[in-house]
């Protein structure tokens, strides 16, 4: 009980002497970073319409995710992601660039333990969470929609 | 319960190897190293080869410092921050030495030394050799997130540091002396946050502080230099204040390895940590400093978190262990020196 009390005080003491980010300037440069991947996605779809007049906007979209995945990748794979995303945060953590960063760096970094047992079981260890609630959310939403639908 | 031991016969740190990476080597303390690698991998494989690699050149370093060859040696201890020890072990395989393998996270330089120490001093070796390091890259996989993850550090993160450190014991020949260690206990203040290693392991530094201050009725103006191994720039700071509210006031005198390691344009948040931290610098700068008689007499205090990931993963605390070893120059005059009586501990 009184180890608990004094952990706890220390705790609270910690906390206190924790050098604080400054929240501005992270909050500033994630904002236009994560901005400018997102225009450069507008970019790049509109670009697909321009050179593929008559494909239609739900393949140009599929086809400008699959882009921005591949040079996230490609970025992650010469090193230059983590630069990126050490400087922008949640900028380039948030878009589709952020989910294969997360994917391609443990692909990367495992390769040396084999492809099965490295690449292949590692290569989802912190896009795992991502994909399973991604996956769980749309079942319940189907499930919803498919009984509201019955009513 | 006397945790402080006193060694008579003053083995000596007769040779010393440090080895560092490009970034470490472009540090505060680059110019003592005795290598600096040009990149990380060192011309293996993987870095966890390239950890071995460092390991190896720091032992053969040390032993042909000391102008042995490893037939010489008859014992080597060592440890490191990787699963199962394997960099050690396996060091310890290529130079088929009779080995003892440990484990104390970062404070593996004082516990390799002050063990060793031990057997030197009561006389059942002649040399022995004890080393430890660690690989920022290795570290971080086991650790933490793949390298190319483009993810941002906490400020109360500390960056593992690519460094090595080997040192050959025995009674004859010229170097530094280990006059005294203290033994620490495993202390734990219920920190949980696996960024926040300095906060952790600064309770176990101050016990171990004050317990041997208690038990050899010194103070800390008897040291010419009292440095910690990798508490980081808020572990130094909390330690400060920890040792005044037992009543011990640290001086200018006062550093810590991990603080001073790299340059504030290197932005590692908090400083520098891994077991090489206290290795790299014992062995070049400490000894060095020791060697020139710049300094006479210093408290060396590696302090090391026992983590898991498996226990972090969990919601369990932090353990911290800290272990001091006294290290003076030697001087050929004062062989005769006083010895210091080590009295009962003081009951809290």
């Amino acid at each position: 009980m009184k180890q608990e009390k004094r952990n706890q005080a220390y705790n609270q003491y910690v906390e206190a002497r924790i050098p604080k980010t400054k929240p501005w300037p992270s909050l500033f440069n994630s904002f236009w970073v994560g901005g400018l991947i997102c225009v450069l996605g507008q970019g790049i779809d509109e670009l697909i319409l321009y050179i593929f007049p008559y494909m239609s906007q739900q393949s140009a979209w599929t086809w400008t995710l699959i882009v921005l995945i591949f040079l996230a990748s490609f970025l992650t794979g010469i090193g230059v992601y983590d630069k990126i995303g050490k400087f922008a945060g949640g900028g380039s953590i948030v878009p589709i660039t952020g989910f294969s960063n997360s994917i391609a760096s443990p692909a990367i970094e495992f390769k040396h333990e084999g492809i099965i047992y490295g690449t292949c079981v590692k290569m989802f260890s912190i896009a795992g969470p991502v994909i399973v609630v991604g996956v769980v959310a749309s079942i319940v939403v189907g499930l919803v929609y498919y009984f509201v639908g019955l009513i | 319960m006397q945790q402080t031991i006193e060694f008579r016969n003053r083995p000596k740190i007769i040779g010393s190897y440090s080895i560092v990476g490009p970034k470490e080597g472009a540090g505060t303390f680059g110019e003592y190293f005795d290598y600096v690698m040009k990149n990380d991998l060192f011309g293996e494989e993987t870095y966890e080869k390239a950890e071995r690699k460092m390991f190896e050149q720091a032992v053969t370093g040390a032993i042909s410092k000391a102008g042995l060859t490893t037939a010489k040696i008859n014992l080597m201890l060592a440890g490191d921050l990787l699963n199962q020890i394997i960099s050690s072990s396996f060091t310890a395989r290529d130079f088929s030495l009779p080995y003892l393998g440990m484990f104390g996270a970062c404070s593996t330089m004082a516990e390799t030394l002050a063990i060793g120490s031990v057997l030197i001093n009561g006389g059942h070796f002649d040399n022995l050799v004890c080393a430890t390091g660690s690989h920022f890259s290795t570290a971080e996989r086991q650790f933490r997130f793949p390298l190319e993850l483009g993810n941002q550090r906490v400020p109360t993160s500390q960056w593992t540091v690519t460094a090595a450190g080997a040192s050959v014991l025995s009674l004859e020949g010229k170097g530094p002396q280990i006059t005294m260690a203290t033994f620490g206990k495993v202390v734990d203040f219920g920190i949980i946050d696996v960024n926040n290693m300095g906060a952790a392991m600064a309770p176990s530094a101050a016990e171990t502080i004050f317990t041997h201050f208690n038990e050899t009725g010194r103070k800390p103006t008897d040291y010419d230099l009292i440095v910690t191994g990798d508490l980081g720039k808020l572990g130094a700071e909390i330690l400060v204040d920890l040792l005044e509210d037992k009543g011990i006031k640290l001086g200018p005198n006062y550093s810590d390895c991990g603080h001073s390691y790299f340059t504030r344009k290197q932005d590692t948040m908090c400083g520098a940590s891994g077991c090489g931290v206290s290795a790299s610098v014992l062995n070049s700068y400490i000894v060095k400093k020791l060697n020139k008689g710049e300094i006479k007499r210093v408290l060396f205090i590696p302090t090391g978190a026992l983590m898991s990931t498996t226990a972090s993963q969990q919601g369990e605390s932090i353990p911290g262990v800290s272990h001091a070893i006294v290290l003076e120059a030697d001087e050929k005059k004062s062989t005769k020196a006083k010895t210091i009586k080590i009295s009962p501990p003081k009951k809290e």
